[in-house]
């Protein structure tokens, strides 16, 4: 691997003639930082000894209740045991006893910080083993809601990675950005965490009269946020020093692990379901895939920070380009009569009752559908046995993948470095232990 | 500064790759087979035992003790490339008649070719199959869960131990048919259980004995562990 050098800013330096801050190179050589000198031993008789910590399960930059064993020689990581599943609570169980659209807000539980994106993914996932083909209108609005909760979810990662590597103001920023999301969500479904957004054929709701215009609102303000997060950070001396040379995977390791997602793109392989295994029409949006080429905790943020701007301008092409029309297909095995039907005529009424009680019936078959989630690729795998709930409702969790590569990501590295790896992979505990 | 990073537009196939659109109008059962379905047939011959293509995904069925050699045929040759694995898992169906299905999804980036591959096991019969981690390191954990969850063993496995449910989980798999959605003991037993356990004697001998650390724990705490007893059991 070459050199790399990155300049970034001392904040506490003085000026140069332009009176701007002074531009210092730090320079690592082939994704290790350049080492320091090793101070002289304080207690040579323990040298050479190594000893296990427990970081977690309730520490607080483990997002949740991962645990990790380490094995330390002095501060360098020599082995990493994770342990998962403390939050397990048997969703794929659950599901085998629930009606398709009752699964939905399971999916909400899942990733939870990205909880319209399951839904879309989820419904995607059923439309196909039902053999339906969803309205342009329901296919548009999928397509914002699954790009606001990609949003939604990068600026937890973002908030909180600051946190953990030691910065505070960018987590403000970014969640009084996703307060934003939030209250668009609210007024579209009336929930905030648990959206339960779509429904098989068709979607919850449809967004309430002038909703655009609170869109429109924030994609024309929400730029400047990551701009002022990018000049806050991205030549940030303490970020960069923090950040570079740290957890590197290789493209072929990546491809090899199953990393995918912001995680693969870091490290240089442009694989993004949306481009590659495109759905929701992804393919007719134009927009860029970011890659970057050193694989390390930096080029993930730098990944992820363009992939917001990318969102964004999938929502403005999403937004101008919104037909009108009817949200759900009118079929009638699947979709409920509307309200007032099935109020006042008896055969809606009946049809409501059946629908709800016995729930709609794919054919037999079966059907693995995966969408871009802002982890990488979720997929969802459900198998029909004719009944009206699946036989096989599976979970492809990207960050369960993503964090099963952790041991080779920090063996080597020091203790603090952990946690920056760590919070590189965007790990949502709910998704992995489900 | 220099340009951190590249923005690409084409994705990472290769020039010969299918354009990517939007699925449209799937045929339930019949539609295009997957092109390196008939490659493996021609091949590998009487291995492939049959190839489905229901809702434009075609899933092809092995002959159980073949699979790691053809999923490395399909890693390695260079017509193929099926580089990437998105997922391991199991299905179980209601009829208890029907065989167990072991499930692979496989990618192949350069080509974005999507695969299905499936193993079957009879009722009655072992529940073993060969590891694909000798090819793809990412099944590590993916095959653990299915382990986990349906009690599938992965001959090759290095490392073969449950992982969202505890070491000491005796109840069996929760994921196989035969498992009640509410667990084989009442929640009282459960919260019996779950007071009953020892959080110190949660690690497992291999993490304390690799750091030597072993030595300095408490007499009766050695001599629990060391006897394999874990308690509330």
């Amino acid at each position: 691997m070459s050199r790399r050098t990155v300049e970034y800013e001392l904040s506490t330096t003085g000026l140069d003639a332009q009176g701007r801050p002074r531009r210092v190179p730090l320079v690592t050589d082939g994704g290790t930082a350049v080492a320091f000198e090793p101070p002289p031993s304080v207690e040579p008789e323990l040298e050479g000894e190594h000893m296990l910590i427990n970081l977690g399960p309730q520490h607080p930059a483990t997002h949740g209740v991962l645990r990790l064993v380490l094995e330390l020689d002095g501060e360098t990581v020599v082995r990493c045991i994770p342990h998962v599943g403390y939050l397990h609570c048997g969703f794929e169980k659950i599901g085998e006893y629930r009606q398709y659209n009752q699964i939905i807000p399971w999916t909400d539980r899942e990733d939870y910080l990205n909880s319209p994106g399951n839904n879309v993914a989820f419904a995607l996932g059923a439309e196909r083993l039902f053999g339906i083909e969803i309205t342009e209108r329901c296919k548009v609005l999928r397509v914002i809601a699954a790009e606001l909760s990609r949003i939604m979810s990068h600026l937890v990662w973002l908030g909180t990675t600051c946190i953990d590597i030691g910065a505070f103001t960018p987590f403000l920023w970014s969640f009084q950005e996703r307060e934003n999301i939030y209250k668009l969500l609210e007024d579209w479904i009336g929930a905030r965490l648990t959206t339960s957004l779509t429904r098989v054929g068709g979607m919850g709701a449809d967004i309430p009269a002038g909703w655009t215009q609170g869109l429109n609102n924030f994609i024309r303000t929400f730029p400047k946020t990551i701009d002022e997060v990018d000049r806050m950070l991205t030549r940030n001396a303490i970020w960069v020093g923090r950040t570079v040379g740290l957890g590197v995977m290789t493209p072929e390791e990546a491809v090899n692990y199953g990393l995918s997602g912001p995680m693969l793109r870091a490290s240089g392989v442009a694989y993004d379901v949306r481009r590659d295994f495109p759905y929701l029409d992804y393919e007719t949006y134009d927009f860029d895939v970011p890659v970057s080429t050193h694989g390390d905790v930096y080029d993930r943020y730098l990944v992820r920070m363009e992939e917001m701007r990318q969102s964004v301008r999938i929502l403005q092409q999403a937004s101008a380009r919104l037909p009108d029309g009817p949200i759900n297909i009118d079929d009638p095995r699947v979709i409920l009569p509307p309200k007032n039907k099935a109020m006042n005529e008896m055969e809606s009424m009946i049809h409501h009752f059946k629908l709800v009680m016995e729930g709609p019936r794919p054919p037999i078959g079966e059907a693995y559908v995966a969408v871009e989630s802002p982890k990488g690729e979720k997929g969802y795998y459900m198998v029909s046995d004719g009944t009206s709930k699946p036989v096989r409702w599976r979970i492809r969790p990207p960050s369960f993948v993503n964090l099963s590569a952790i041991p080779k990501m920090v063996e080597g590295h020091l203790l603090s470095d952990v946690i920056a790896i760590n919070a590189s992979i965007d790990i949502v505990m709910g998704e992995i232990d489900r | 500064m220099t340009a951190p990073f590249a923005v690409v537009t084409p994705g990472s196939a290769l020039p010969g790759a299918s354009v990517p659109a939007t699925p449209k109008n799937l045929p339930h059962t019949g539609g295009d087979a997957n092109p390196s379905a008939e490659a493996m047939r021609v091949k590998f011959g009487a291995a492939i035992e049959r190839v489905d293509v229901v809702w434009g995904e075609t899933t092809v069925y092995l002959k159980g003790d073949r699979v790691l050699e053809i999923v490395q045929w399909l890693h390695d040759d260079p017509a193929h490339q099926y580089n990437y694995l998105s997922d391991v898992t199991a299905v179980e169906h209601r009829d208890a008649d029907q065989p167990l299905e072991v499930v692979w999804h496989l990618r192949s980036l350069p080509f974005r070719r999507f695969l299905r591959l499936k193993t079957l096991i009879q009722q009655g019969d072992k529940l073993e199959v060969d590891s694909v981690w000798p090819v793809y390191k990412g099944a590590d954990w993916l095959e653990r869960e299915a382990y986990d969850m349906f009690g599938i063993n992965f001959r090759g496995h290095p490392d073969m131990r449950r992982i969202l449910m505890w070491e000491s989980y005796k109840e069996g798999y929760p994921l196989r048919k035969d498992f009640p959605l509410r667990g084989r003991f009442s929640r009282s037993e459960q919260l019996r259980q779950a007071l009953d356990q020892d959080p110190e004697a949660r690690y497992s001998m291999e993490e304390l004995s690799v750091a030597d650390a072993f030595q300095d724990l408490p007499p009766d705490m050695r001599e629990r562990l060391a006897s394999g007893d874990t308690p509330g059991e």
